[in-house]
């Protein structure tokens, strides 16, 4: 039985991505927009922020991290109650599937469109902004981790948000804010340690902030740690943050999803 | 009747809303329905009858306040490990949904066909819905009826023993009614269990073997649509025109009647007929009875 419910997974898996795929604006919302903001900011915002650091540099592992919060939270807390609306985990639940398998095809979904967004981050940011990629193996390990853990998180919560959401033409006013406005608090768009002492504080609640703070430690050089606010990358805190929040963020969507009401 | 041949068992089914503005109200008021296995029976009410609430209870979608279920042996509210078990036994057509639309008719039933253990040839099954043409379309690009048939395909993959039909047919043509009240005769003839809600009634009529009427939540007489209401033993009613105005009488020997009306008038009566009550004066009747 158990290895059904993996192979249906896999197989809504491989669905999901084939209707994502068929949606023009979801593709161009995830594939072009971060890389479309990184060419604003990019060209914009010349400044050097330290010797070898631009600020394209900053941004860009800002804008990593925040991907990782698009496709996963973002996407997810929006398509959930469309498709609570639309019949589809109606129609799910009037079939022996499992709602695991639902869920993996969920994350397979997520993590095929991370995979691509960062990919497309990292490709525009060598060619065009001087981005370094990571030198040593030891950072290339942090980053593996760092994507695993903040897509997982990222995941979970947007399956736990999508309760909160009332319809699936609402999600998207519910749930936008609160991402642009994380990605404000987190050091995104400004340089984190420039942020006033209580924005800092209120994003460290989040996980963004410690995913951006970690991807700037793979991407920047070592040297500029000083200048973070702890005047280091904060590794190991960085890495217990982010498994609170995996473990909050399970809790939370094995409590609140629900399929259509009772 | 033993409850071994009941594909369906409901007694003294109780459901109630409690909505912030209109307070609580009652959706099913006590209700008992048994469906034998390989009958299609029908629930026929009007629109906030109760048919939906009740139906969605049988399928395991909502709970009840009181009462007992059992659908193939098990109460759906309380299927505990047996969930999907029973899942891959039932079938159900939900009322309109617009989901899958980004993907084509083949890949949605070849896809839903791998939920299930034993399930149908998914072809032969779009076949058999008559979307052969529309294969390859986009779901989104269906007209409502092809949209209808696709949810009947989806309901009936998984090769079930009983699937639910929640007004399958409204919004349909003519035409397209009739091609769909064949195939759901096709599947009564494979021996599979259907119990379908409607407010047409030449619907039920034409599909169903037994009749329950619902109206505010509650039965209001179950039998076959031909003995409805007693319409096997209604009184006839013979009219005709006599001394300047409409002259009729109800009866139960009509023949008579005319036989009568022969002796006294020479040639042709005048605007004579004789008719029996339609299913839908039943229906009204029954309705109306229950109505304020």
């Amino acid at each position: 039985m158990s290895n059904g419910v993996l192979k249906i997974g896999i197989q809504r898996g491989a669905l999901e991505i084939k209707q994502f795929t068929r949606q023009r604006e979801s593709v161009v919302f995830t594939m072009l927009f971060p890389v479309m903001l990184l060419f604003i900011f990019g060209s914009v915002f010349k400044d050097t922020l330290a010797p070898g650091v631009t600020f394209s540099q900053y941004f860009i592992s800002g804008m990593i991290a925040s991907g990782l919060v698009n496709t996963g939270f973002q996407q997810l807390a929006i398509m959930i109650p469309i498709e609570r609306d639309f019949g589809t985990l109606k129609r799910l639940r009037g079939t022996p599937i499992s709602p695991v398998s639902y869920f993996m095809g969920k994350a397979i979904l997520v993590f095929t469109a991370m995979l691509v967004q960062v990919g497309a981050l990292l490709l525009f940011g060598v060619l065009f902004f001087n981005l370094h990629l990571p030198s040593t193996s030891e950072k290339w390990f942090r980053f593996f981790w760092l994507v695993l853990l903040g897509s997982i998180c990222s995941t979970v919560l947007g399956i736990a948000f999508s309760c909160v959401p009332k319809s699936g033409r609402g999600a998207s006013a519910v749930v936008s804010p609160i991402v642009i406005v994380l990605q404000f608090f987190s050091g995104v768009f400004f340089v984190f340690s420039t942020l006033p002492k209580w924005m800092q504080e209120f994003a460290a609640f989040f996980p963004l902030k410690w995913l951006t703070q970690g991807m700037r430690s793979v991407f920047l050089p070592d040297s500029f740690a000083v200048k973070e606010v702890a005047a280091s990358w904060e590794v190991s805190r960085i890495l217990i943050a982010l498994l609170i929040w995996l473990v909050v963020g399970t809790a939370l969507a094995l409590k609140t999803f629900r399929w259509p009401d009772r | 009747m033993s409850s071994a041949n009941l594909a369906v068992e409901v007694k003294g089914l109780v459901k109630s809303y409690t909505g912030k503005k209109t307070g609580k109200k009652v959706a099913v008021d006590g209700i008992d329905l048994s469906v034998k296995s390989g009958e299609i029976f029908a629930l026929l009410g009007p629109n906030g009858a109760g048919k939906t609430t009740t139906v969605e209870i049988l399928e395991g979608y909502r709970d009840r306040d009181s009462g007992q279920v059992s659908v193939l042996g098990q109460d759906p509210n309380n299927l505990g490990i047996h969930g999907s078990a029973w899942r891959n036994r039932i079938g159900i057509v939900l009322q309109s949904t617009k989901d899958s639309e980004d993907l084509s008719v083949k890949e949605v039933v070849h896809h839903f066909a791998k939920y299930y253990q034993n399930p149908k040839d998914p072809d032969l099954v779009i076949a058999d819905v008559g979307l052969s043409e529309k294969m390859n379309a986009r779901v989104n690009t269906l007209s409502g009826g092809q949209r209808r048939r696709l949810d009947v395909a989806l309901g009936i993959i998984g090769r079930p023993e009983i699937l639910f039909l929640d007004e399958p047919t409204t919004g349909f043509d003519p035409e397209a009614r009739r091609a769909f009240w064949e195939l759901i005769l096709k599947l009564k003839a494979e021996g599979v269990t259907i119990l379908l809600t409607t407010h047409y009634l030449d619907e039920a009529e034409a599909l169903a073997d037994r009749v329950a009427v619902i109206n505010n939540g509650k039965i209001i007489e179950v039998s076959t649509p031909q003995t409805l209401g007693g319409r096997n033993n209604a009184k006839a009613l013979v009219s005709w025109f006599e001394n300047g105005k409409k002259t009729s009488i109800q009866t139960d020997n009509p023949t008579d009647e005319v036989k009568k009306l022969t002796a006294r008038f020479t040639g042709e009566i005048p605007e004579l007929s004789v008719t029996r009550p339609t299913l839908e004066e039943i229906y009204i009747s029954l309705i109306g009875e229950t109505h304020e």
